[in-house]
């Protein structure tokens, strides 16, 4: 442990002090990416589309969390934010500029032997804020209800309880640190309920209907389905003062290929764009 | 004539000789002032390091106790780092910590003990030969790997236990097995490598002459093991204890993947969060205030290694002296 953390600090340093100076010898042909899991698979499908596409320029995305991307876009670590939550208002008065770049779901998931297909959003505020304990009480088997979620600061966890209106109301069972924790602990725990973005579902979990929406794409575009966030592109001043190669794939992004692109991550492109 | 040649021709060469040697001898001397430079300066790296870590930590973990105070951190329960209202207390976090560590190491310490008696003084040959290398074994599989089959086994059946001790309960939370027993269980196994071997070698250490005049004042085995070796042995498996203890504290990731992850008080069927993980489970999010808190979390794991660390050294002291 000692020796991780040891490493840890000198990555710090490394990343506070060596790089930055580097970075201002790199050739201005790399666009860095930083920040949230949850952006992950449409980042690197980005960057690779990209550079399949325009060889002169190289995309690279690391994912490190929304916040710490912010932060890497603020100290000029990174070019592009990805960002699953709203900017903070420190971040706005620090010059930070967001753009909505797509839409996600966050899918209510059970085990695959739950009984209970549907639920209310009042219901499932009602899970997450200990006021219902057992399947029983929703029509299900009797079974205790484990309640599962991710950690304080993640975009995903932000998103969930405003929309649901229980910003820290919530009594979570286990709260684990990736989407991929979520899913792993869901599909192993019988009775146990949880949340993730729309992108990382799969068949060993099942995605519940909210409100009498199913969990489509479709849902989330018409504004029906009620737990749909997101996710933002962010610059450390306005698009316009950006390097041209950072306005291409912005740019990049608004035409028919950019938005398939959105699509085939399993994101949802914004009507509005 | 032909004497005086052969001398001159002896002195030559002999001239010669010396002079080769002095010259190897400059040659390895130099050779020796660049090793040994080389060692100074990877000594100074190591010292360089503990140092920058220890002025860093205490740089970026001071600063979030200045802003919200002592009291506010260490003396409050309360974690809601990412609210409207945020409050960082981070004492459920500590307590886990502790709580966790003291649990492992009081399961953990009376096996490996025993086991280390019975690969010292018990155990046939063949035996030790099969014992030994499963625990060496054991001391190399990634932490990772222990959280995994704990996330795969230990959490299911400790979910059963659950569901059956408090079937009727109307207020616990059920947490899917994933709680702080399992974590102690997980600790406890991941501390005995180390407290076997270290005290394995305090027993083997103790001199034969106090077995042999236990056993000739009529003590049986077992009494001149419990009575005699033991305690003749006893600082060196207090070492062992301790640096048990330090493994325990500063494990992070099978904790994580076990423990649950909710700040709670640490009860053995809640779900808790260690130190370790708190760090671990919220660096990648965290921002501002919240991220300093996570280094204050950092410098106070960083002090408690550090006393016992300190403790480690007194004892090692102690032992020679």
């Amino acid at each position: 442990m000692t020796v991780i953390l040891m490493l840890e600090i000198l990555l710090w340093i490394y990343d506070g002090v060596w790089r930055p100076c580097q970075k201002s010898v790199l050739p201005s042909q790399t666009v860095i990416m930083a920040g949230s899991t949850s952006m992950e698979k449409f980042a690197d499908m980005l960057a690779e589309c990209y550079r399949e596409k325009n060889s002169r320029v190289k995309v690279t995305a690391e994912f490190t969390g929304s916040s710490a991307g912010i932060q890497a876009v603020m100290s000029g670590r990174a070019d592009i934010g990805l960002s699953s939550r709203p900017l903070t208002a420190a971040e706005k008065a620090s010059g930070a500029a967001a753009y909505v770049i797509a839409l996600d779901g966050i899918a209510v998931i059970t085990d695959a032997d739950n009984s209970v297909t549907a639920l209310s959003t009042k219901q499932l505020a009602d899970i997450y804020t200990g006021r219902i304990r057992d399947w029983q009480e929703l029509g299900g088997g009797k079974q205790p209800i484990v309640v599962a979620g991710r950690e304080a600061g993640s975009g995903t966890r932000s998103a969930f309880e405003e929309l649901l209106g229980i910003k820290e109301y919530c009594y979570y069972a286990n709260e684990l640190d990736s989407e991929g924790a979520v899913l792993a602990r869901i599909a192993s725990t019988p009775g146990a309920v949880g949340y993730v973005s729309f992108d990382v579902l799969d068949d060993t979990v099942h995605a519940l209907s909210l409100d009498g929406e199913e969990a489509t794409a479709e849902a989330v575009k018409t504004g029906r389905y009620p737990l749909c966030r997101s996710l933002l592109l962010v610059t450390r001043g306005e698009l316009g003062e950006q390097r041209r190669q950072v306005q291409e794939i912005f740019g990049y992004l608004q035409t028919e290929e950019g938005r398939k692109l959105i699509c085939e991550a399993g994101l949802i492109v914004p009507d509005y764009q | 004539m032909d004497i005086g040649l052969q001398q001159s021709i002896s002195d030559v060469s002999q001239g010669r000789q010396s002079q080769t040697l002095t010259g190897k001898r400059n040659h390895t001397r130099r050779i020796e002032a660049v090793a040994e430079s080389i060692f100074t300066l990877c000594a100074f790296f190591a010292v360089f390091a503990v140092g920058a870590i220890t002025l860093y930590m205490i740089a970026n973990g001071v600063p979030a106790v200045y802003r919200l105070g002592f009291r506010e951190i260490f003396f409050s329960s309360v974690w809601k780092p990412a609210a409207e209202d945020p409050s960082f207390g981070i004492l459920y976090v500590i307590l886990a910590s502790v709580v966790g560590t003291v649990l492992a190491v009081f399961l953990g310490v009376p096996v490996a003990l025993l086991t280390a008696v019975f690969l010292a003084e018990a155990a046939p040959r063949p035996l030790a030969a099969v014992v030994r290398p499963a625990i060496e074994l054991l001391a190399g599989i990634p932490s990772v790997v222990y959280g995994l089959l704990g996330m795969m086994i230990l959490n299911p059946l400790m979910y059963r236990l659950e569901l059956w001790l408090f079937h009727d309960a109307s207020t616990h939370r059920f947490t899917g097995g994933a709680n702080l027993l399992s974590a102690v269980l997980v600790l406890a196994v991941m501390i005995l490598p180390t407290v076997i071997s270290v005290s394995e070698t305090a027993l083997r250490a103790v001199p034969d002459q106090l077995r042999a005049s236990s056993m000739a004042l009529g003590a049986s085995r077992i009494q001149t093991i419990f009575h005699v070796v033991l305690p003749a042995a006893r600082p060196g498996i207090v070492t062992a204890v301790v640096l048990g203890v330090g493994r325990a504290v500063g494990e992070a990731m099978a904790v994580n993947l076990v423990s649950g992850g909710a700040v709670n008080m640490p009860l053995p069927f809640s779900s808790v969060r260690f130190l370790t993980t708190a760090i671990v489970g919220e660096m990648g999010y965290a921002e501002g205030l919240h991220r300093q808190v996570l280094f204050t979390i950092g410098l106070v794991l960083f002090g408690f290694i550090m006393l016992v660390n300190i403790f480690l050294h007194r004892l090692l002291r102690e032992e020679e002296g």
